[in-house]
């Protein structure tokens, strides 16, 4: 069964030298899987996360022929019933904790606020709920961090912080935009792990969006690759390695490999016609 | 100052709560700054051309006169013991004599800066009541109609010479009109009628429970603080307009957004809670600014407060008055400024 599926999905800017297409006719289908989004910077992966949510603002546009949630067609939607959808339904996790978390609000004041947009409970519910979302996010001392405003505590940890409150209302989907970029190496994977971890408990389907093949590649059921703004290639994650697309192979081919050791790494090349081309379908 | 500075070094060594060493901070750099200001106006008194005894014993005096002056002000004394002397007679709040009413000048001042007082109070507060909306509002819709609006209107403000607009209020709201009162605080019938417990008439005539007093007060000031009120909020609100765009921009207004919070929650709950230490700072400038006495008001709405004030002394080379008022108004600067960096500890948790 789909959870989301997103057909034809456009997002437009219009510009003083006419309209640049940041996303040129998506589609994909989502499930209860891990999809990966990978690209480089501008290739629109990020767009089209932003676009199921509707929060692409003025003056850019949103065209699709749909994008449904369990069949209902989001844009038809109003402005207060997407507010309903986002956060409850489908939420998403931003790349730099240091600036997707509100400065001059404690972490519990914030986590809070996000349960109970959601929930018609008093704040003592939503206090005890906000604490054992952020143990189940493996933070040690949850009383003190919910006390603790963002510059207090450390990347991995703002990061986890910003997953519990993404997770609190109990969202179907969960878009996570590059989660761990901004992230020690050493933290990442911890970060990946407790996000997997929930993720599955919870029957969610995911949005993986990176620039990084190799962590997707490990990470994710499916990959989706995008070129500017459009699919060039969808494959099941653990047969990347054998993409035939000239531009995923360019890109597994400038990788550094342990395994395999080169003296020379390939500089992408890239095809004018890639861009032309009509994107892939991203259906399972 | 000087007694908070005495018991500041009478204190024990002992290790000092954290607070307590950051509010000893500022109890010593307000000490060093009132120290540089009273230097200054010092300075000032003594470089200016205006000879202190002629000023006092006339040009007729004869030279036995003129020297036991001299010697009663203490100018006979070394540079140094002067500005001690001065220092000490500051810290008393005594500022001398004014030499065209021979009143201390300390007592002119207490009268006429609750003038000043009630006039810039009412001025910022319409300003902020307006201005920070009206930017907030301004950057929420960029571009349309509302925010050229306020780029209009704060244009307006910032170009226009006061006492043209102040002459063009008066003539259209009190002359042609008549909604509003004339120049001066009161009509002359009103006068003396409340006991002057604050000195500012609104607040007085409404604590001795006198309505008519406050109204006729109330149509007095209202011009000349709309007026004020105006050009604050030129100011207020550009700098808001620019302060919101910021945060607006921000990845937490995002996160905000991802919630499900609907957009006012998001800029009024998120966005705004992160300009207030910024609007703080706009707002106790533009306080300080009308609290030095805007002297072109004053003067064309007969105001008796301290801008004007200074100036009919400065006018009359009257030394110790300016002198004087140049210190209130000083102090009244360093005040502002630290109750702004109080209020930046609770509006901002990082400077903690």
């Amino acid at each position: 069964m789909n959870m989301l599926e997103v057909e034809n999905l456009w997002v437009k800017f219009p510009t003083r030298q006419g309209i640049f297409d940041a996303v040129r006719g998506v589609s994909f289908t989502l499930g209860k899987e891990r999809l990966g989004i990978v690209g480089e910077s501008g290739s629109g992966k990020s767009m089209t996360g932003r676009a199921i949510l509707q929060l692409i603002r003025p003056p850019g546009i949103v065209e699709a022929d749909y994008i449904k949630l369990e069949g209902q067609n989001l844009l038809d939607f109003s402005e207060p019933q997407m507010r309903e959808v986002r956060g409850q339904r489908i939420s998403m996790v931003m790349q730099d904790p240091k600036f997707s978390l509100n400065p001059v609000m404690t972490v519990g004041e914030q986590i809070m606020e996000a349960y109970l947009l959601h929930n018609n409970t008093s704040k003592a519910q939503a206090r005890a709920k906000s604490i054992a979302m952020l143990e189940a996010v493996s933070i040690r001392d949850p009383e003190r961090v919910m006390r603790a405003y963002p510059h207090e505590v450390s990347g991995g940890m703002g990061q986890r912080i910003m997953i519990a409150m993404m997770l609190i209302p109990d969202p179907q989907i969960l878009i996570a935009d590059e989660p761990t970029s901004a992230l020690d190496v050493s933290v990442q994977r911890q970060v990946l792990d407790i996000m997997d971890a929930l993720v599955k408990e919870r029957g969610m389907g995911l949005i993986f969006i990176s620039h990084d093949l190799n962590l997707v590649s490990e990470f994710c059921d499916r990959v989706l690759i995008m070129y500017a703004g459009r699919v060039v290639e969808v494959c099941d994650a653990d047969k990347l390695h054998e993409a035939s697309h000239p531009y995923t192979r360019g890109l597994l081919n400038s990788l550094p490999r342990l395994d395999q050791p080169r003296k020379h790494l390939e500089v992408l090349q890239r095809d004018p016609k890639w861009s032309e081309a009509p994107s892939v379908g991203g259906h399972s | 100052m000087a007694l908070t500075d005495g018991t500041e070094q009478r204190r024990p060594r002992a290790p000092l709560a954290p607070w307590l060493k950051g509010s000893l901070l500022t109890l010593g750099s307000i000490a060093v700054t009132m120290l540089g200001l009273l230097f200054v106006t010092f300075i000032i008194g003594r470089v200016m051309p205006i000879d202190p005894v002629l000023a006092i014993v006339g040009e007729r005096a004869s030279q036995s006169t003129y020297d036991a002056v001299y010697e009663q002000l203490g100018l006979d004394k070394p540079l140094l013991v002067q500005f001690f002397y001065y220092l000490t007679d500051v810290m008393r709040g005594d500022f001398g004599m004014s030499l065209l009413n021979a009143r201390p000048v300390s007592e002119d001042i207490a009268r006429v800066f609750p003038a000043t007082l009630e006039l810039a109070t009412m001025g910022v507060f319409m300003g902020i009541v307006l201005g920070v909306p009206l930017g907030v509002i301004a950057a929420v819709r960029r571009g349309s109609w509302i925010d050229q609006v306020a780029r209009v209107v704060a244009l307006v403000g910032y170009s226009m010479p006061i006492f043209w607009l102040g002459l063009m209020g008066l003539l259209i709201f009190y002359g042609i009109l008549g909604w509003v009162g004339g120049p001066g605080r009161l009509d002359i019938f009103y006068e003396d009628i409340v006991p002057a417990r604050t000195g500012m008439i609104l607040v007085d005539s409404a604590l001795a429970g006198d309505w008519s007093v406050f109204k006729n007060a109330f149509s007095h000031i209202i011009l000349p603080a709309s007026l004020l009120g105006y050009y604050s909020l030129a100011y207020i609100s550009r700098m808001t307009r620019s302060f919101m765009l910021e945060q607006l921009s921000a990845e937490y207004v995002t996160t905000a957004r991802v919630k499900g919070m609907s957009e006012r929650a998001v800029i009024w709950r998120h966005a705004f809670k992160n300009i207030r230490v910024q609007l703080i700072t706009v707002i106790a400038l533009s306080y300080a600014n009308l609290l030095e006495g805007s002297v072109l008001t004053e003067i064309i709405f007969s105001w008796p407060g301290i801008g004007s004030y200074i100036t009919t002394a400065l006018l009359s080379a009257d030394m110790n008055a300016v002198l004087g008022g140049t210190v209130v108004v000083g102090l009244i600067f360093i005040c502002l400024n630290i109750f702004s960096d109080l209020l930046y500890r609770v509006f901002d948790p990082r400077s903690k």
